[in-house]
């Protein structure tokens, strides 16, 4: 047995932590500047990105092209969120996390079964579109998955623009007085209603890149909003709330952990422990790891690693 | 306790009262000779139907209360009471794997299970406050989730089937019932003593406003602590029971899931009433029994109507059997 990871599989299980870390970062920007701004916990957030998935898939069908359905599904999703923030969200800003948290509980309840209703139980089919559909070699003996790359280029592109829009835009500079102090920032004359209903119509249609993005690689099933969603929370509470750098940083961490720890806990046991007890414990510990983080970060530093809130 | 605490002897002088408001006893007693007398009426109507559903909705019940101790009176919003519930029948399938199967061992085991799982995290998480106690309760009945399901020689994601325990007797569903319904009322007149002991008082004024708290002399940590602990073995008791009733468990009794409907039962009921917890999990459980006998996508009108009443009716539906508002 050589001693050592073989290097290609490291860089191999780095790259895939990025693509996940950095569709992960398209949900919690989102997420975090909701929480952020107007103090609300959204569960609803994986709803829409669930209801981006099943839009990308379904308008990929009608339109013939991968790229044309995932672009309307974008739209189509920021403007279900923009209504959703008009319709249900706005009730419950004054509310206290716990009203939020059950109001948004429901309508997970309401988006699951609507779907079901719509589409079926059946998970849905969104092939990779052909000119990504081969591996690249980056290395000799190293070939990737070409659209793997595809979504960590996206993912980066997309961070970029979204540090731009936050630090050198004035929305973005409305955005980041509303996340560090609302009231203050109303009074100085922020619209900072108006300023959200654009943050949550343009966090919908992150949430609707990630789905249609991530659509070839994971089933486009009901569940598959709240088993990300839950990643995105302990994303954006790692990072600080409110704080996109906080979620860009929140994301990776998580995104590199989960799949280290996924893809090198388990051989690290074998060698230390009996096979028996090293295939018990290597995939627990591997997905409790990214838990473990939070609750470390939680205990050494409570407001998260960018604290935002003065 | 470093300081003495000079609201002692009022806090002592305030009596415990049996519920107020009109006609309240006289509702709690026609309850329980209801309740007492239910299994002779369902075996005339429904046969064993009606009578599963109403143990299911008092086992909800019993662990809704446990939450409501922590959620209304603690003010401390724990998104992971499902670790509890599922510890507690966890502990009955496991040991029942093990062989081991009389009830004056598993029933004690399983709620010290729950309630050392409690005091551990809660001993964390108090720690934190608002929202981030909320995610990181989450993040540890996430670990006990995942912890229980890689658990391979305990059903893993496939759950285990959990033969009820020993009592020297067969215990049947009308045993269980009635089981049910005695632990209920017992757990309920501990609570009912709990919240209104100087304990009780000293948590809800902690809840209300903890500088004050603080400033008289209470210190939070342990108060809320031994709530935490404290709901955490009630619930786990209702996790044992729950694993009675079903005679199998699955980590699905684990998941973020289970929590989320324990908050959203508590809700419904009314958060920090003291019927809260046992008029939500009754409600809830009818809501699902009526809108699954109408349709297959029951979760749509369930879903709806509970986000009607969270957005109109913030306090619950307990006020109805309270009699008055708090």
């Amino acid at each position: 047995m050589p001693s050592g990871f073989p290097t290609t599989l490291l860089l191999e299980q780095l790259l895939n932590g990025l693509q996940l870390g950095l569709m992960l970062f398209l949900l919690a920007s989102g997420l975090t500047l909701v929480l952020g701004i107007m103090d609300v916990v959204n569960l609803a957030h994986g709803s829409l990105y669930m209801l981006g998935a099943y839009f990308a898939a379904t308008l990929a069908r009608v339109t013939g092209s991968f790229w044309a359905g995932v672009a309307l599904a974008v739209l189509a999703t920021a403007v279900a969120g923009v209504l959703l923030e008009v319709s249900v969200l706005r009730q419950v800003y004054a509310r206290d996390h716990l009203t939020q948290v059950l109001a948004t509980f429901a309508l997970i309840l309401v988006f699951n079964e609507g779907v079901r209703m719509v589409w079926g139980p059946q998970a849905l089919l969104l092939p990779v579109p052909q000119e990504l559909a081969r591996p690249l070699p980056l290395l000799p003996g190293l070939g990737y998955s070409a659209y793997r790359l595809f979504l960590i280029g996206v993912g980066a592109a997309l961070a970029a623009l979204l540090f731009l829009l936050i630090h050198r835009t004035r929305l973005g500079m409305w955005v980041r007085a509303g996340a560090s102090n609302r009231a203050m920032a109303q009074a100085l004359g922020v619209p900072i209603r108006r300023v959200f209903t654009v943050v949550f119509g343009v966090s919908a249609g992150l949430c609707a890149v990630a789905g249609g993005l991530l659509g070839p690689i994971l089933a486009v099933q009901v569940g598959m909003g709240e088993e990300i969603l839950i990643l995105a929370f302990v994303v954006i509470v790692i990072g600080g709330i409110g704080s996109v750098k906080g979620a860009l940083v929140g994301a990776l961490l998580v995104g590199i952990v989960d799949t280290a720890g996924r893809a090198l806990l388990p051989p690290l046991f074998l060698r230390l422990l009996s096979p028996e007890m090293a295939s018990n414990l290597g995939p627990a510990v591997a997905s409790l790891l990214i838990y473990l983080l939070m609750a470390a970060v939680l205990f050494l530093r409570p407001q998260g690693l960018f604290p935002v809130r003065t | 306790m470093r300081t003495r605490p000079f609201l002692v002897p009022e806090a002592r002088r305030i009596p415990v009262t049996m519920p107020q408001g009109v006609g309240v006893g006289v509702r709690l007693a026609a309850a329980g000779i209801l309740l007492v007398g239910f299994p002779v009426l369902a075996e005339a109507f429904g046969g064993r139907f009606y009578l599963n559903l109403v143990t299911r909705a008092m086992i909800l019940g019993l662990a809704c209360s446990g939450l409501n101790l922590v959620l209304g009176y603690g003010g401390l919003v724990s998104f992971g009471h499902a670790t509890y519930f599922g510890l507690g029948a966890y502990t009955v399938a496991v040991l029942a794997r093990e062989g081991v199967r009389a009830a004056w061992v598993v029933w004690p085991a399983g709620i010290l299970v729950a309630a050392f799982a409690a005091l551990l995290i809660g001993a964390m998480c108090l720690r934190t406050r608002g929202l981030h106690f909320i995610m990181i309760t989450l993040a540890f009945a996430q670990m006990v989730y995942y912890g229980m399901v890689s658990l391979k020689q305990y059903g893993g994601q496939d759950g285990l089937r959990a033969p009820r325990t020993d009592f020297g007797f067969p215990l049947g569903d009308v045993a269980l019932y009635y089981l049910t319904l005695l632990l209920l009322a017992a757990c309920l007149g501990i609570l009912w003593r709990v919240v209104h002991a100087r304990f009780g008082r000293a948590l809800q004024a902690i809840r209300d406003n903890e500088a004050r708290a603080v400033a008289v002399g209470f210190s939070p940590y342990p108060f809320q602590l031994v709530a935490f602990v404290l709901s955490g073995a009630l619930t786990g008791l209702g996790g044992i029971l729950m694993a009675h009733h079903a005679q199998y468990v699955s980590p699905a009794m684990l998941s973020w899931q289970q929590s989320g409907a324990f908050l959203l039962m508590v809700i419904l009921g009314g958060v920090g009433r003291f019927w809260g917890g046992v008029v939500g999990a009754a409600a809830m459980v009818a809501l699902e029994e009526v809108f699954h006998a109408a349709t297959i996508h029951w979760q749509l009108p369930l879903g709806l109507v509970l986000l009607v009443v969270v957005l109109l009716a913030p306090r619950g539906l307990a006020g109805l059997v309270e009699g008055r508002p708090r």
